[in-house]
């Protein structure tokens, strides 16, 4: 069947898609964090991300729960603690950052779906927390886009260049 | 200084680009220039494609009972009052590109209130905000991959991509499918708005055919006496997805 196609998420997002906790998959693991830029360098403010993971063994059977609900007044409670979900939404702040609290996944990489006013349709990326054959087929000055530092014991830094110069690794799943 | 950008320099830009075939599968091309916010915001270099049948990226998150609550789909039942505007329901099923229905997974759903207005810092533009409508909803789908909003009808609003920029009437969606690779935001247009021609954001689905896929059937059927009248919108996510997820969700 032929898709429905994609429309940009607009600027005004805000009060519908983001929730509390939304960046905490997993607390007292790790965290990663990051600009998003724009093809001129300026940081990008109304850009959303989410993030979807494999748990520590590399299971990717995402749970519910990630916006679990009060029944009574209907606000958002959290996730439970115990259930992984696997997945992470987060909106740039008025700076262009946002930043996840994680468990290292089993498979070595987040996977990364940026959406934002001005793109039409959204774009994959993934953030390599350390080697993979992936990355090796790709020539060393792109790889770099998609691997996070470790600013110190447990912060990872991943920017993401939606173009120019740095320009992140978009991926394509067909 | 150069001109303000009018209509009729975003009117050409459009008719250049029609039926140039745009981004695959009928998706817009992100470098289309008539939203001029797009300008700084697309890559330049070609996407990496990943072929890998264990990518994380063909599953995807779950969602379920416990993160949506039974009002979450009723948009008019969220404050003491009523909202103003013309009372709607919205209803589709979400299929995957094998005609599949979506099951059990999350819709949600954005807008503006009857007079244009979305409760957002960002839309200052003189229409009223509506103290009885914010906007949001949710739900899961069910067993057909059907979901179901009753809402009301939102209004056209202006914007500053040009010169009297106005946006036609539209609900925004966010769809997950079985895999993240389905993922889809989108906006649901309805019949017959005359703004359609002038809408860049729209007219970025530069195939017709393509175009018509975002646009409601107003269904009488669903329309209901005294009450509200009915819209039908059903969405095919794009992307491919785990076989083995199949069973099961």
């Amino acid at each position: 069947m032929n898709p429905t196609p994609s429309q940009t998420v607009g600027p005004f997002y805000g009060y519908a898609l983001p929730f509390p906790g939304g960046g905490d998959i997993a607390l007292g693991g790790i965290t990663v964090h990051g600009y998003v830029y724009d093809g001129a360098g300026a940081p990008v403010p109304d850009a959303l991300l989410e993030f979807w993971q494999a748990d520590e063994d590399g299971d990717l059977r995402g749970r519910p729960g990630s916006l679990r609900r009060d029944p009574v007044n209907g606000a958002v409670i959290g996730r439970n603690g115990v259930d992984f979900t696997g997945f992470g939404r987060v909106p740039t702040d008025a700076d262009g950052h946002w930043v996840l609290r994680t468990v290292r996944p089993g498979n070595g990489y987040i996977s990364v779906c940026v959406f934002a006013r001005g793109l039409l349709h959204h774009l994959y990326t993934r953030i390599y927390l350390g080697q993979d054959a992936f990355l090796d087929s790709l020539p060393p000055q792109r790889r770099a886009t998609l691997v996070a530092a470790e600013e110190r014991e447990g912060v990872h830094r991943f920017d993401i260049h939606l173009q120019g110069e740095k320009e992140t690794v978009f991926l394509d799943f067909g | 200084m150069s001109e303000p950008l009018n209509q009729a320099d975003i009117d050409r830009e459009i008719a250049e680009l029609t039926g140039s075939g745009g981004g695959p599968s009928g998706h817009p091309a992100r470098d289309y220039t008539p939203y001029r916010s797009t300008l700084l915001r697309h890559p330049k270099q070609p996407l990496v494609a990943i072929k890998d049948p264990e990518a994380a990226e063909l599953n995807g998150p779950a969602f379920g009972v416990t993160d949506v609550t039974a009002l979450d789909n009723d948009l008019t039942q969220q404050h003491l009052g009523e909202p103003l505007g013309e009372r709607i329901t919205v209803t589709g099923r979400v299929l995957d590109r094998d005609g599949h229905p979506v099951r059990g997974q999350l819709v949600e759903i954005w807008q503006a209130n009857a007079s244009g207005r979305y409760l957002h810092q960002r839309d200052d533009h003189p229409a009223p905000l509506d103290p009885n409508f914010t906007g949001v909803g949710r739900c899961l789908t069910d067993d057909d991959g059907r979901y179901r909003f009753t809402t009301i009808k939102p209004g056209a609003y202006p914007w500053r991509n040009h010169v009297n920029a106005w946006r036609p009437a539209h609900i925004h969606f966010s769809l997950f499918g079985t895999a993240f690779t389905q993922r889809l935001v989108t906006q649901m247009y309805f019949p017959g708005d005359p703004l359609f021609p002038y809408d860049p954001i729209l007219q970025s689905v530069t195939d017709e055919s393509a175009r018509q896929r975002l646009v409601a059937t107003y269904a009488h059927e669903l329309s209901q006496p005294e009450w509200s009248l009915g819209y039908r919108w059903d969405i095919v996510l794009d992307g491919p997805a785990a076989t083995w997820m199949e069973e099961g969700r």
